[in-house]
Formats: C-alpha cells, structure tokens, sequence
C-alpha cells in the first residue's frame, strides 16, 4: 500500500519544527507502525536524506519506550502500543499526520522523540519502597488480599509510555502518577512511605509542569496499558489524606 | 500552616477546592429549586416563602448571599488558575487535532461557566436588587413582598425567558460533567459506579434543568393565578404585566 505521510521534523531541542511530507511507497500490510518508518529511512537514507528519528526498543508491547501520536492520537487507532499498530488499520492512499506525544513537560529532542525524564523523575521522588537488600524472603509469607492484589496489579501494568500525557488536553500526568500511586499504595509493602511517596510524587509532577485533570479520560481511552482513570480517583483521595494528616503532623 | 498552603496550591489541592465549592454550589441549585417550585403552590405560598427567607433568624439570608458569593469566587478563580496552568502545560498542541471519548459538555465548561456567570449577575439585578426594573420592590401581596407577580411580569418578557431558559440548558451542561467530576476528585469514584456515575449526573443534571425551566414555561404558556395579577393593583408609574385585566 501507498500512504501520504505528514511527519513533524525537528532538528533539536532549540530548533523550530514543522510537518514534512513524506511518501511511504509499496508497505506491506503485515508491517507494524515502526517497520513502515524503517522501510521509510532506508528510502530516506538511501536518497542521502537524514531518517526520521522516532523512540523504540521491544516492539512488542511492553517496555513503554514507543510513542508517537498518529493522527492526533497517542499510539493510533490501536488499543496498543505504536509498536503494535499494524498497517492493515490503515487503507492504501490514507494521508497520516505522525507527530510527537505534546506537551510542555515532555519537549521534542528530535523529529518524534520526546524527552520523558520527567517520569523518572517522578518515580525518583517517591515511586519506590525502601526494602532490606539480602536474600529474598518466602513469597507467602506477606499476605495480600486478592482484591488488593488484582488493584495493585491493574495499576502496576503501567508501562510509563506517557500517552497518557500526550492525550491529555491539559497535558496532565495524573493518570501516570495515579497508577504509581495506587500500585504501592494497594500493598503492604507500600505502607510504610504510602504518606510521604504521594506528597512527594505529587509536588515532583507539579514541579515538572504537568497540567491538572479535569476529567476528559482521553488518557484512559489511550492508554496500551488499559489503566483505568479511577487510579487518578484513588490518587486524589490519597493526597487529601496524607495532605490533611500532613497539616495536623500525624505521621 | 505552611503545608496546608502547600496542598493548597498543589494541583490535587485547586481541583479538591473546585470540588468542594461545586458541591455547595449544586447543593443552593437544589435548595433554590424546592423554593422556585412553589410557584406551583399560588401566590400566597411563595409570596410567604419569600418573607420567611428574609426573616431568618441570625440574619441567615445574609449568612447564605455572603457564602454563596464566596464560593462562586472561589470557585471560578480556583478554576481560572488551572486553566491557565492547563493551557502552559498542553503548549501548541498537535496540528493534527483528535479525541477519542471526551463528552462535549467537559469541552465546553468554560463556555457553559461563563455564560451562567453573566446569567446569575443579570438575575440578581433583575430579581434580587430589582436594578433593573425597581418597580418590582414596590409590587406587595398584604404584608409579602409579591414574588409571585415580579415572576410572572419577568418571565412575560420572552427575551427574558429565553436567556433563562439557555442558561439552565447550559447549567444542565455544566452539572452534567461537574456532578460526575466531583466524585473523581473527592476520590470517591470506584470502577463499579464510574460507568452509573456519568449517566446519574446526566439524569440528576437534566431534571434540575427541568425544574427551573418549567417556571418561564408556565408563565409563558400562561399557566398561573391570572386572578391574582389581575387583582394586584398596579401604580400609575409601572409597565402593566403582560396580562393585566385576564381575569
Ligand atoms: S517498543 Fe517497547 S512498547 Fe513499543
């Protein structure tokens, strides 16, 4: 199949980019998203054109490193992740608009990659347990109930793509940080920081210059992780209570 | 102090003070609409509904106006400021613009907002202050200020009427996204109600709607005590109500 390709070209961080037209000539339909855009750059590069630069590592669903909004959207037309996405979801002679996840936290270091430390630097606020290093202990010896197990494990499913934050009118995190925050917050092993981790990631997203939800759920309807918008519920909820036992000083 | 200050100015903080505000908010929307609705009731009952309402004990009336106003204020600059943050957080945005299940009345909050706000200043200067027609404070049923005759001469107005009427469609709008939206930011809304949650706010928000709207449509179709504004006497300096002599 033949498509017209639109994709955001930038050369850096400080460079002003813009929407390229590209030909994307004889693409098997059996290709992912990503092997459209290698079988572009070896074109690309074979006419001694630089390749588009885009973010990928797996390519199959699971580390998070994929991003790209296609069509306005994070990820595409898929319930996955880009690397996922298969051309068949696309017919012969579609015009694609390919574009890097938007949002002032994340700025466009090349073409399609955005810089996402700002995840990082979140979960380096508080999205951890402080455990003691040394031989693992039994598996069973910490109960967890189901319920908590199966919410904990929802949440954890995260992989830290951030299309949430590119689908996001508001360029929010909270979907992010809601499922960090519910992951540890749902076990045992997350009790003893649960107070302080929220505060802290919550001040750290801020901090970065994410936007605040005001409930579209376009992160939901996004996410290749299927992260229910309700972490961000239960994320409200846990900062209203550290936050008011923060005021009084109840640990 | 100081971390109270900080939650509050946190992002969760903004949203959990529109949130709170909201609830007092749709709780007078509520309270207002029980009182509106005895409309139905006659004259007399609203007329002595709205002497009661003055003569509250402790000045309550005053205790209401003075919170109202506060939490409409906070209401809308706590929002004010989330917008902006929102709109620096979002930057340019794609070219090529798309969603995927946002409802149109969450993109349409701040149209809906300020369209209301406009909506409540011009009905507490029409019915409130009577600024905009102080015949009004004139008009009296015995010892009652005569709401039920201010009302019906307010709404025979049609361009009165329709501005009314849009703005509780856009109130419904309003509500429909901020009675859901309450839940979530008070972290109360759990997978197994979030699917109830958007259609019971549909349903809560419209019946309100409904309720406020019936009154201009009454008296539009003129359905109401014509005995009543027949009789009221009207002073020489007053535009006859659209029904003078229906007797
Ligand atoms: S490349 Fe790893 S999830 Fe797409």
């Amino acid at each position: 199949m033949n498509l017209k390709l639109k994709v955001w070209r930038q050369k850096d961080r400080n460079s002003e980019g813009r929407l390229v037209d590209i030909t994307a000539n004889s693409i098997p339909p059996e290709a992912s998203f990503l092997e459209m855009l290698d079988i572009v750059n070896d074109e690309l590069t074979r006419k001694g054109d630089e390749p588009i630069a885009f973010d990928h590592d797996c390519r199959e669903g699971i580390c998070g490193t994929c991003s790209l909004s296609i069509n306005g959207i994070p990820h595409g037309p898929s319930e996955t992740t880009t690397c996922q996405l298969y051309m068949r979801k696309f017919s012969d002679g579609d015009t694609i608009y390919i574009e890097p996840f938007r949002a002032k936290a994340f700025p466009v270091i090349r073409d399609l990659c955005v810089d996402r430390m700002a995840f990082e630097r979140i979960q380096q606020a508080g999205g951890f347990i402080t455990a003691r290093a040394g031989s693992a202990q039994d598996g069973n010896a910490i109960l967890v109930p189901k319920q908590n197990a199966d919410l904990a494990m929802e949440a954890a499913a995260c992989i830290g793509c951030g299309a949430c934050v590119g689908a996001c009118p508001n360029g929010s995190a909270m979907l992010f940080v809601g499922a960090k925050v519910t992951h540890l917050a749902e076990l045992p092993q997350g009790q003893p920081e649960r107070q302080r981790r929220v505060l802290s990631m919550v001040a750290q997203m801020d901090k970065e210059g994410f936007g605040n939800c005001s409930n579209y759920y376009e992160c939901e309807a996004v996410c290749p992780a299927e992260i229910p918008a309700t972490v961000i519920a239960k994320l409200n909820r846990e900062y209203a209570v550290a936050g008011a036992k923060d005021t009084v000083g109840v640990e | 102090m100081n971390s109270c200050c900080t939650f509050l100015r946190s992002s969760i903080g903004k949203k959990l003070l529109v949130a709170i505000t909201g609830v007092i908010l749709i709780a007078f929307v509520i309270g207002h609409l029980l009182g509106n609705l005895q409309f139905f009731a006659g004259p007399h009952v609203i007329n002595e509904y709205g002497t009661k309402l003055r003569h509250l004990p402790f000045g309550g009336l005053w205790v209401v106006r003075i919170g109202m106003i506060a939490a409409v204020l906070l209401h809308i600059f706590t929002t004010l400021m989330l917008v902006k943050e929102n709109r620096a957080a979002k930057g340019a945005g794609y070219q090529f613009k798309a969603s995927v299940q946002a409802k149109v009345a969450t993109r349409l909050m701040a149209l809906s907002g300020i369209i209301l706000l406009s909506y409540i200043v011009f009905h507490l200067l029409h019915f409130t202050t009577h600024t905009i027609n102080s015949d009004y404070a004139h008009w009296m049923d015995g010892e009652d200020h005569d709401v039920y005759r201010m009302i019906v001469a307010g709404f025979s107005n049609k361009a009165v009427a329709i501005f009314y009427i849009v703005a509780m469609v856009l109130l419904a709008m309003h509500l429909s996204h901020g009675a859901a939206s309450l839940f979530q930011t008070l972290g109360l809304r759990t997978k197994k109600m979030a699917c109830r949650l958007g259609l019971c706010a549909q349903i809560f928000a419209w019946v309100i709607c409904a309720g406020y709207v019936s009154i201009p449509v009454a008296v539009l179709t003129g359905f109401y005590d014509k005995k009543h504004i027949g009789n009221a006497e009207t002073p020489s300096c007053c535009e006859a109500p659209a029904t003078k002599g229906a007797k």
